[in-house]
């Protein structure tokens, strides 16, 4: 089992870890009300949080932000970086933000277009990374390839195809293992089951959900979908008009909902 | 000036701020060894494609004193190189030739001579593509930004898609390259198997793509590595053949069809190099197609 | 785990909900309970529906947050407040220490029921094989045909579903555990074997807080009867 899960449930050692990210007053405004402000939060190594809410309720701004790709207003976000040592993203060069997005974190776009380079073979996007950290054995590169097509059940028969040529579910599923080929340690994932047909989605989910457990992988999930957030998450934080207005245990917060909003988000669901 | 230029235009066509404009460009590429510098580019009297990046650079340091040959995939005497030739010569007045050995400057479309190239020469490469990474990554922003922070993983990718379909490295020509292990270059789209000539040649080599406005460099005695894989490593190509006209076999050699039963034969490129082994009395094996012919 | 160790102390409690969304509506559930359970102590809530006995047990496991006291759980040497634990330190509890079990399963697409069932003791870095053998055990035990064990119980009969649960429930060895109702529904001979479970876990020095409806379940277990009134 993965070092992260076994701090995690160790109930002598639990308290001594150190927040793998950690979010200080945080404030990116397009227009007032546009955006997300006043963020606070820290994620632990191997936790899944789900960051839930309305579309504009300022969640992906958050996420763009978080993961290096938009520069906030004020505020910090800290990473405890494996090659880095502790880091202020926003401080710290440019440099070394791509360095992370390539090798300790990966993203998962709603879009598998913006996560994949369509124009070329699964293997080769699964490969990239790989090469970008500087992996030079095109045998090794190709079984790598191989194993994490296998890892997202995809057929390895598929790996000289274009991701063009994949259904919705597959290139998402490719994405992932596009991400994962170089073991980050953090995700972050936008909306990855929107847009999927709910079959389609249970397969995704499931399979997230074991890979997570599985690598213990540390998590930052957007989405609007609260039955993803209840089957992945497992601490949520509820936005709405750019602000935090609630947080907690996944649970709790869906079944025992304290804000008001929260409690109108949670009941509009269509119970099964 | 020379009488045999042409009335009416400065010397070399461009007037003197555009050359003076693009000479800094090129110092600022022998500067920075691979590195795409962006200039002003001006008209030229012919479209782009037709090495207008070349000529703006020939036309910024070409003087008097220089003696120009031109060539098109190794050869004088094709169009392209003959009307370039023939410009210089009636705006310029300059002595041209189509000895390697004699050239001061020259001026090339997709080869490098056979005959290796000496430290008081230039090579000026006409170039289409400058950006080696475009095929990957459509942004020039983006580019821009893996060329400053040499991130060039995505480079290899090209190669990856080769060999998982051809079982090896199959691009042949435009091969990527690394200069002064900095910055990756596009070499132009000259056979493979001229990049190892680009490495520590004494010669000075020199880059102009006109329709994108880049100029870049390769400085004499200046490290240039092909990319490859481990397992997969760089090779030039070979031939079985010989040149039917001078027996080499270690040019490169252009395949050509000598009737309509698809017969051919094998003829070095470079035709300078090619007559002045045959000056020397080397000669090469007639297919039996032509012998029987005559 | 020695006998007549404390491991759940909850005193104060407070809950009331607030209906924001339907006139603020407010109305208080629990009013200053308090309970004291032991190791190996077996204590059963009774009271009307709607009297809180749910809200009480979903309280203790965290599910529902209260307004005021404290609820301290057992964890090894240590005491844990969960009304005012971070949601990882629940998390880890729940993972080791605090069992909750209910008659509805919470289906997990695809995954099989021998999967699902072994999930909980795989977490805590188990063997696979002793995971997988201590499932089998269980769902044999609770009579789901071996048949529907490859899978995903989605499909599955109410009853059936339920009866996974419960074997998802025990196959962890925890400390304190809390069961919502598991027997409701189920025929005398399954509610035997959970009763057997129970008292299995009794034995190992569990303390448990459950709600039963049935009152033959009820005597076979209960060491006390506490009125959620009184709480």
């Amino acid at each position: 089992m993965n070092n992260a899960v076994e701090l995690l449930t160790s109930t002598s050692e639990w308290q001594d870890i150190a927040p793998l990210l950690s979010v200080r007053e945080l404030n990116k405004f397009y227009a007032p009300g546009k955006g997300c402000g006043d963020i606070n939060f820290d994620l632990y190594p191997g936790e899944v949080l789900g960051i839930v809410g309305e579309s504009g309720s300022g969640k992906s701004t958050l996420l763009s932000c978080l993961s290096a790709r938009l520069t906030p207003d004020s505020g910090q976000v800290l990473y405890n970086s494996e090659q880095f040592g502790e880091m202020d993203l926003y401080a710290g060069e440019e440099s070394q933000r791509r360095v992370l997005m390539r090798s300790e974190w990966g993203i998962v776009h709603q879009h598998a277009r913006d996560g994949l380079r369509m124009n070329v073979s699964a293997g080769a996007n699964i490969g990239e990374r790989l090469m970008a950290v500087g992996e030079r054995h095109y045998g090794d590169i190709r079984a790598k390839a191989e194993e994490w097509l296998t890892a997202v059940e995809i057929d390895t028969g598929r790996i000289d195809d274009r991701p063009s040529q994949f259904s919705g579910g597959m290139q998402q599923r490719l994405q992932i293992a596009r991400n994962l080929v170089t073991h980050p340690k953090l995700i972050f994932m936008d909306e990855p089951t929107g847009g999927l047909d709910v079959s389609v989605q249970a397969k995704l989910l499931d399979l997230l959900r074991n890979l997570v457990s599985r690598l213990g992988l540390s998590v930052i999930i957007v989405t609007h979908d609260l039955a993803v957030a209840r089957l992945l998450a497992h601490r949520l934080i509820v936005m709405r008009r750019g602000a935090v207005v609630e947080t907690g245990l996944t649970d709790q917060v869906l079944d025992d909902p304290q804000h008001p909003y929260t409690q109108l988000l949670v009941s509009s669901i269509l119970q099964n | 000036m020379s009488a045999a230029t042409a009335i009416g235009y400065n010397f070399a066509y461009l007037d003197e701020q555009s050359k003076r404009m693009i000479r800094r460009a090129i110092l600022k590429g022998v500067a920075i060894p691979g590195y795409q510098v962006p200039f002003g580019g001006r008209e030229m009297p012919l479209p782009h494609g037709w090495g207008t990046g070349g000529m703006q650079v020939t036309a910024s340091v070409i003087g008097e004193a220089d003696k120009l040959k031109v060539i098109d995939q190794g050869a004088d005497d094709t169009t392209n190189a003959v009307s370039i030739r023939r410009f210089f010569a009636h705006t310029a007045g300059v002595e041209t030739t189509e000895l390697t050995a004699e050239a001061t400057l020259i001026q090339t479309r997709h080869r490098i001579p056979e005959r290796p190239l000496q430290a008081d020469q230039i090579l000026i490469y006409q170039v289409p593509i400058p950006e080696p990474l475009r095929f990957i990554e459509p942004r020039e922003s983006e580019t821009r930004k893996m060329h400053a922070l040499s991130e060039y993983g995505a480079m290899q990718v090209k190669l990856y898609e080769d060999v998982a379909r051809f079982g090896h490295i199959a691009t042949s020509y435009d091969y990527p390259v690394m200069v002064n292990n900095r910055y990756m270059m596009d070499p132009s789209p000259i056979p493979k198997f001229d990049n190892p000539k680009m490495s520590m040649m004494p010669a000075l080599q020199l880059f102009g793509a006109g329709f994108e406005k880049r100029i870049y460099a390769v400085p004499p005695f200046t490290q240039v590595e092909s990319l490859d894989f481990d397992d997969h490593p760089f090779e030039v190509q070979s031939w079985e053949d010989a040149c039917s006209i001078c027996g080499s076999d270690h040019s490169f050699l252009d395949e050509v069809i000598i009737d309509d039963n698809g017969s051919k034969m094998f003829v070095c490129s470079d035709t300078d190099y090619c007559r002045e082994r045959v000056t020397e009395g080397f000669v090469g094996e007639a297919p039996a197609q032509l012998e029987t012919e005559q | 785990m020695t006998a007549n160790q404390l491991m759940i102390d909850v005193s104060g409690v407070e809950k009331a909900f607030t209906l924001h969304n339907q006139g603020g509506a407010s109305f208080g559930v629990l009013d200053n309970a308090s309970l004291q359970v032991q190791a190996g102590e077996c204590v059963v809530l009774h009271g009307q529906s709607g009297a809180g006995k749910s809200t009480f047990l979903k309280a203790l496991y965290a599910n529902y947050s209260v307004d005021s006291g404290a609820i301290r759980l057992r964890d090894g040497e240590q005491m844990v407040d969960i009304t005012s634990a971070l949601p990882r330190r629940i998390i880890a509890l729940r993972r080791q220490t605090l069992g909750y079990v209910s008659q509805f399963l919470r289906v997990i697409p695809r995954v099989s029921t021998l999967e699902v069932v072994m999930q909980p003791l795989l977490d805590l870095g188990v063997d696979a094989a002793r995971c997988e053998a201590k499932a089998k055990d269980l769902l044999q035990r609770l009579n789901v045909p071996e048949r529907l064990w490859s899978l995903a119980p989605g499909t599955f009969s109410g009853g059936e579903q339920q009866r996974v649960n419960i074997a998802r429930g025990f196959i962890v060895d925890y400390p304190v555990l809390l069961l919502d109702e598991p027997t409701a529904s189920l025929d005398a001979t399954n509610r035997k074997v959970v009763v057997e479970l129970i008292r299995e876990a009794k034995a190992r020095g569990a303390a448990i807080v459950g709600i039963f409806h049935d009152e033959d379940v009820r005597e076979a277990v209960a060491d006390r009867l506490v009125d959620i009134k009184a709480i």
